[in-house]
């Protein structure tokens, strides 16, 4: 039984809003306004204020994804130990954020930290001294961190409840303390899942630009903003073309960094 | 075979208020092959678990070599576990398997790797120790889960429903192999199942189990043969179960026929219950007997056949070597050593109690 056709709407779709796509991004990648050959938009990159914006994207996501692997990973494994009545209450508390709109919780995070926005109210009603966060790097990764946590704990807490308590009990029984029974089976075992985690955060959080503009102001330009800004307001498609790309790259060494370390390929998206 | 290696004393447990083991005592001596031997759900489990340490008891104490282990971690414990599932490290190597407890202990690395060739042969597995756990069979991987216990020397190993998981031919080869292990290396082993036939063919002494209590501890023949109650004969085997008069002793009367027996002490016109294996009931032709029946089922099973015998208002079990066609007329003749007496058990609740310790 030959069903290939059934494919065919797929096919159609990734022509039209993939593959056609990424074509019109190199092309107009490797042309000028002209439409004559060029590799400005790449070595673009390089001057100064395109640098500062990159490294501080680097910077900034891979701050986040430290934090949200470091808020999950305990969380999940306290998940993992509950009953299961408990544990779907709160996968749902993980959850329920995400069926909102992210630039929704964006603005509502924005509200909070204002300098005249409810933290800063509560500060003062109770006297203490109040936060100017709004509009720095703290605040991005704040907005990061509270976006994309969810995408970090839920991959992990999937392959350690896969994990066979026998086989944590077998390390125990071996002689291996907690800690050990820790860092030798129930770590190596969950790298999947940290690796699609570190995947899922790491990659939305380097191209955003939506954090940046409402939690950053203006004063913050990370490589997202200025991509946009070349899309929009200076409409320079070959250089936000070709910046595109550069950040592509990026995204695919970091990709096949974390890839590296997953020698059975179990966990990546790739 | 003497001394109490493990003593189990008055061991209470419960999940959720549904009540697991209720004040079980139980010791194991040292050397000794003892199976835990009962249906899923009656105790066994769990009470291998509170040994090995995985669980604690809600009340009672575990005393291992003269020392109250009650609260000891599972680590700090001289015995290891061979889990039903093999749990192996799939992270690891099957000699990283074989040298994670030795590793922990901090053993010499070529100590370790002598003991990992020496494990590896034991369990006839020379040569695999560079491959995956994932790269091997069920019964290749449940040796090397023995391999990974036994490196470390306990003083016991727990084997819970090992060979659960294999097909039959490699299940009576791998108990022989245990026995051999066992033999080899002379350590105590305490074994879960619920397959009687494993229980009699390994154990030294079995311990059955239901619904949280023990109904019998005995070597296997004490077991088959001498069955305490009804529980025990039902899932030891199968048994004709015939409620009974013990007339005076030596004398049973069984579906109204008078029977001579071997057992003494039931008092007079006592109701009891009797255990008559299939294999023990001697069919003969009508006129040798005062118990006359019909044949009406008859299968072939290999080795004999089995045959239900409708005699005076009960279904007489018979495993025979010689065939009576169904509608047979059949008299029905049992040794006086191979009625077994039991006595009636006063309510439904001391069904389940069963002997009293």
């Amino acid at each position: 039984m030959n069903k290939k056709w059934l494919a065919t709407p797929y096919c159609i779709w990734s022509v039209a809003f993939i593959i056609i796509p990424l074509f019109m991004l190199i092309y107009y990648g490797l042309t000028d306004r002209t439409g004559a050959f060029t590799l400005s938009n790449f070595t673009a990159i390089s001057s100064p204020e395109h640098l500062k914006a990159l490294v501080l994207s680097l910077a900034l996501s891979f701050a986040c994804t430290v934090i949200c692997l470091l808020l999950a990973y305990p969380l999940a494994m306290i998940l993992v130990s509950f009953h299961a009545s408990k544990t779907s209450f709160v996968v749902l508390l993980v959850i329920l954020p995400m069926w909102m709109n992210f630039l929704l919780r964006t603005l509502a995070m924005q509200t909070l930290l204002e300098k005249n926005g409810v933290l800063n109210g509560i500060l003062t009603f109770l006297h203490l001294p109040t936060l100017d966060i709004i509009n720095t790097p703290g605040a991005i990764i704040l907005g990061m961190v509270y976006n994309f946590l969810p995408f970090m704990i839920l991959p992990i807490y999937n392959v350690l409840s896969k994990i066979d308590i026998n086989v944590i009990n077998a390390a125990r029984d071996l002689g291996a303390n907690s800690f050990q029974t820790f860092y030798k089976i129930i770590l190596p075992l969950s790298v999947p899942g940290i690796i699609s985690g570190i995947t899922m955060v790491f990659v939305p959080a380097l191209t955003t630009f939506a954090i940046s503009t409402i939690l950053g102001g203006s004063k913050i330009l990370l490589i997202g903003n200025v991509i946009e800004q070349e899309f929009t307001t200076a409409s320079n498609w070959n250089l936000g073309s070709g910046l595109s790309l550069v950040l592509m790259l990026f995204i695919l060494v970091s990709i096949f960094l974390t890839s590296v370390f997953d020698r059975d390929g179990e966990g990546t998206v790739l | 075979m003497s001394n109490k290696l493990i003593d189990l004393q008055h061991i209470t447990k419960s999940y959720g208020g549904n009540m697991v083991l209720d004040d079980l005592n139980l010791y194991i001596r040292e050397n000794e092959f003892l199976t835990l031997l009962g249906p899923s759900g009656c105790g066994k489990t769990t009470t291998l678990r509170i040994i090995g340490g995985f669980d604690r008891p809600d009340e009672g104490r575990i005393i291992f070599g003269g020392e109250d282990i009650t609260r000891l971690a599972p680590n700090k414990r001289q015995l290891n576990t061979v889990f039903q599932k093999y749990a192996l490290f799939t992270n690891m190597t099957i000699a990283e398997n074989i040298a994670f407890g030795l590793k922990i202990k901090g053993k010499t690395k070529s100590y370790i790797d002598d003991k990992i060739k020496y494990a590896l042969k034991l369990v006839n597995l020379e040569g695999y120790g560079n491959r995956m756990p994932d790269s091997l069979s069920g019964g290749q991987q449940q040796r090397i889960a023995i391999a990974r216990a036994i490196v470390n020397e306990p003083k016991v190993l727990l084997l819970d429903e090992p060979l659960g998981a294999l097909d039959l031919k490699l299940r009576q080869d791998m108990q022989y192999e245990l026995i051999r292990l066992k033999n080899e290396l002379g350590i105590t082993f305490i074994y879960v199942t619920h397959d009687q036939e494993e229980a009699l063919t390994m154990s030294d002494t079995i311990v059955v189990m239901n619904q949280g209590y023990i109904q019998q501890i005995g070597t296997p023949e004490d077991i088959y043969n001498e069955p305490e109650n009804a529980f025990v004969a039902d899932f030891i085997g199968d048994s004709n179960i015939i409620p009974a008069t013990m007339l005076q002793d030596e004398l049973v009367e069984i579906l109204g026929i008078k029977f001579a027996c071997v057992d003494k002490g039931f008092g007079t016109n006592t109701p009891v219950d009797v255990v008559i294996r299939p294999e023990d009931v001697v069919l003969l032709s009508p006129e040798q007997s005062s118990l006359q029946g019909v044949v009406t089922h008859l299968i072939f099973k290999g080795v004999h056949y089995e045959m239900e015998v409708e005699a005076n208002g009960f279904e007489w079990l018979v495993h025979s070597t010689s065939m009576f066609p169904v509608g047979t007329k059949v008299g029905i003749c049992v040794d006086p050593y191979n009625i077994q007496i039991m006595n009636k058990p006063a309510s439904e609740d001391e069904e389940a109690v069963g002997i009293n310790e």
